[in-house]
């Protein structure tokens, strides 16, 4: 009957087109990937902050009384191994960059569907590996695996550990050569290189170094585990064989890995901070270029996390040098961001905070940083909780203050619906605080003299870790929040339009959420990127009174 | 449908939907085979390091050990796989030009060399076990040594044999691959599946191939040819 009463419907999208589990798990739609991804690598990450914040309960009092130093051991270990190969690695590539590369270049997917899925489903293996590894005993050795500890002396899952990781790596592989390959030969038309937004320049440098350095992790990886199950001597010096050698190829991939986990965190920010400023970025062909000048360096100094292991000090000098060299293109960044923002219309949305919060935070790390690079001043600092210090202002300070900010932006696309704006600002502020509570104490307890690893201190050291385990504490809060309005707005938020933010990128030219092909028709691109002088600010926007 | 007045273009049952044409995903595939063979050199290359490494310190062990490595047989390897490289290029050539039976032949020929590779690399690996030069606890080359023209030192010796077992082992494991990948071209190639319009599978395989005899062409005089008469 041609009168029936038409049942209102929803747009039809990637994510109401098909229902039940098995459209999920056998899915080869880029973007139901990154869901994928995204609940997994949430899950690691509490994971792992669970390991965290057990460290940081140890560490309230001077005496080792919460664990043993042994359990103390594994919880570091397995922090480090979680956090950074199945949070900190996977984060932003596989959620943000999965969603929103090939929609970005106007694709209709990523140009291996099924790889993608594949890489998804390795690191779900490599991930029950290490869930194993941990609930039958953990790993004791350091994220780094030195040997010849890790090849003759541990006791615990070291080769399960390894191969887990050995596997991870295999999904990061194929995620890089997937982006590689979709930027270079699925673009729409008109979309030149100069044109692409610089997440994408972002993606492409990470991928780069996804694809060369982590087959170096792998070998390696593979030539510990060969020498504990084996007996192999590779690098077993009672056997002839060098533990150094196992150190430059570990980081030969391990520091690049950090460029792996902050480039697209600075891809985000380079997205963010254009919309809100409600300008064109301050010098585009240099936000992009030092992308690929971060990727090309981070492969040179390596050895600068082996100064105090007995390398020739003229290599040790050639390697401070170069890392002195990687300050330069980021550097470049800091400062075109906030020339970006000069005389810019700002607005104080929740994911311009997480980018503020970078800024400030990024640039703390990475001027550390060169304290550890200059060779005399990393002898007084090695090994202690500057360096831990350090690390975390770039990796948690950096590159999950990005990722959130990413989520924040990105959401509405994502879910079709708005987060909650106030939340939203109160948990950036929280993580803001409880960020720098726990951190900063530990520069200080690393320059007067505390030793990282260990479980029991001198208690002279104990205010300063006082504040450092309170601060962890509401960090943990600041994550919990999103996690928690998050899954609210999925059924309570406002419905999103399809361009909340008045943001230049063909990502918002789709509907939110995406259809599966994410464009109805392709796109031909006619104008250069973020013409931000000629989108307006949308009058439903969540504009800053 | 059957009497739509026009025929655009005929559809490539074997074009992808996000793909815009053949020549498009013909292009990507390609270019992903090139990106994957740049991860495999990087794999590999962690291998050659610890070789240099160690070959420029123990140079004396080094040679000593090349000399005990079958020397025939791993001649006879090297031309098999080069073998095995020209019928791949050959398949390759025989799917672009649509020749079925020519190129299940030559797929099944190269098969067949990969297979006679494995099979004399595990003779090898086999004497190697009775000489005891496998490292570990049996591990023992006083014999080795005794007749060495030059004093060798037995544990240098085994990080050449340590090295010997994971560069041909991982060689070996891509070999065991590649006859894996093989099989399945075999078969499709068998059902018809290539021809002119598409033949992309072949290609990308045989590159594959291709690659794995070159790091057997770098480990054979690395491994073999050290020095076959040690510092005269």
């Amino acid at each position: 009957m041609a009168t029936a009463v038409i049942p209102v419907r929803e747009r039809e999208n990637y994510l109401n087109k098909e229902y039940g589990v098995r459209s999920w798990l056998l899915t080869t739609d880029h973007k139901r990937i990154a869901l994928l991804y995204l609940i997994t690598i949430t899950f690691f990450f509490f994971i792992g902050g669970i390991f965290a914040l057990l460290i940081r309960l140890e560490l309230l009092t001077p005496a080792g009384d919460l664990v043993q130093s042994d359990t103390y051991n594994k919880l570091f270990t397995m922090h480090g191994q979680v956090m950074i190969f199945f949070f900190l690695i996977p984060s932003i590539p596989a959620v943000l960059g999965n969603f929103l590369v090939p929609m970005m270049i106007g694709a209709k997917d990523l140009a291996f569907p099924k790889l993608n899925l594949l890489s998804w489903y390795l690191l779900v293996i490599a991930g029950v590996m290490m869930l194993h590894a941990i609930a039958t005993g953990g790993v004791d050795t350091g994220w780094t695996f030195y040997t010849p500890f890790s090849t003759s002396f541990s006791n615990t899952k070291v080769i399960e550990a390894g191969l887990s990781i050995f596997v991870a790596g295999f999904s990061s592989i194929l995620t890089g050569l997937n982006f590689v390959v979709t930027i270079h030969r699925m673009r729409a038309p008109g979309l030149t290189w100069s044109r692409l937004p610089l997440f994408i320049w972002a993606h492409y440098a990470t991928s780069i170094i996804q694809l060369l350095g982590t087959p170096v992790l792998a070998i390696t990886l593979v030539l510990v585990v060969l020498e504990r199950a084996l007996n192999l001597g590779i690098f077993d010096p009672t056997r002839g064989g060098d533990p150094l050698l196992f150190q430059h190829l570990f980081w030969f991939y391990s520091h690049p890995a950090v460029y792996i986990m902050i480039l697209p965190s600075m891809g985000v920010i380079s997205e963010i901070i254009p919309c809100f400023a409600r300008k064109r970025p301050f010098g585009y062909s240099f936000i992009a270029m030092s992308s690929l000048a971060i990727a090309v360096f981070g492969f040179l100094v390596w050895a600068h996390h082996m100064f105090v292991a007995g390398m020739s000090i003229y290599a040790a000098m050639i390697f401070s040098l170069l890392s002195y060299a990687v300050a330069v293109p980021s550097a470049i960044k800091v400062f075109n961001w906030t020339a970006t923002m000069y005389k810019g219309s700002i607005r104080f949305n929740t994911p311009m905070l997480y980018a503020f919060g970078f800024i400030g935070l990024f640039t703390m790390g990475g001027l550390t940083g060169l304290f550890l690079a200059a060779l005399g001043l990393d002898v007084h600092v090695t090994d202690t909780y500057f360096v831990v210090a350090h690390f975390h202002y770039i990796m948690v300070g950096g590159a999950v203050m990005g990722y959130l900010g990413g989520m924040h932006f990105w959401w509405p696309k994502i879910s079709g619906r708005m987060y909650p704006e106030a939340w939203g600002r109160l948990a950036a502020l929280i993580v803001f605080i409880g960020f720098n509570l726990t951190f900063f104490p530990q520069f200080v307890l690393g320059y007067v003299g505390m030793p990282r690893r260990y479980w029991q201190y001198p208690s002279e050291f104990q205010v300063l870790n006082v504040l450092s385990t309170a601060g962890s504490t509401i960090l943990a809060v600041g994550y919990l929040l999103p996690m928690i309005y998050f899954l609210w707005s999925m059924r309570y938020g406002k419905p999103a339009p399809d361009n909340p933010w008045g943001a230049a990128g063909l990502e918002w030219m789709s509907a939110s959420p995406p259809p599966t092909y994410n464009f109805d028709e392709t796109p031909v691109v006619t104008w250069e990127a973020y013409p931000y002088g000629e989108i307006a600010v949308p009058e439903e926007a969540p504009v800053e009174r | 449908m059957s009497d739509s007045p026009v025929t655009i273009e005929t559809h490539n049952p074997a074009l992808q939907h996000h793909f815009a044409d053949m020549e498009q995903q013909r292009n990507a595939a390609s270019f992903g085979m090139w990106l994957f063979l740049a991860t495999e050199i990087m794999f590999f290359s962690g291998m050659f390091c610890a070789y240099l490494v160690y070959r420029y310190w123990y140079f004396n062990e080094f040679a000593v050990s090349s000399t005990t490595l079958n020397l025939p047989l791993g001649t006879v390897n090297t031309a098999v796989l080069i073998c095995s490289s020209l019928t791949v290029a050959l398949s390759v050539q025989a799917a672009q030009q649509g020749k079925r039976k020519l190129l299940v032949t030559l797929l099944v020929l190269t098969l067949l060399l990969g297979l006679v590779f494995l099979g004399i690399k595990g003779v090898e690996w086999k004497e190697k076990f009775d000489e005891h030069h496998v490292p570990g606890y049996s591990f023992d080359v006083s014999k080795m040594a005794k007749e060495s023209p030059i004093p060798i030192d037995g544990q240098r010796a085994q990080i050449f044999f340590s090295l010997y077992f994971a560069m041909t082992g991982m060689h070996a494991l891509h070999m065991i691959v590649g006859v894996g990948l093989f099989t399945w071209l075999t078969y499709r190639a068998w059902k018809g599946a290539f021809g002119p319009g598409y033949y992309t599978p072949v290609e990308n395989f045989g590159l594959y191939w291709h690659f794995v005899d070159i790091v057997w062409i770098y480990l054979f005089p690395l491994l073999y040819l050290i020095d076959r008469k040690p510092l005269h």
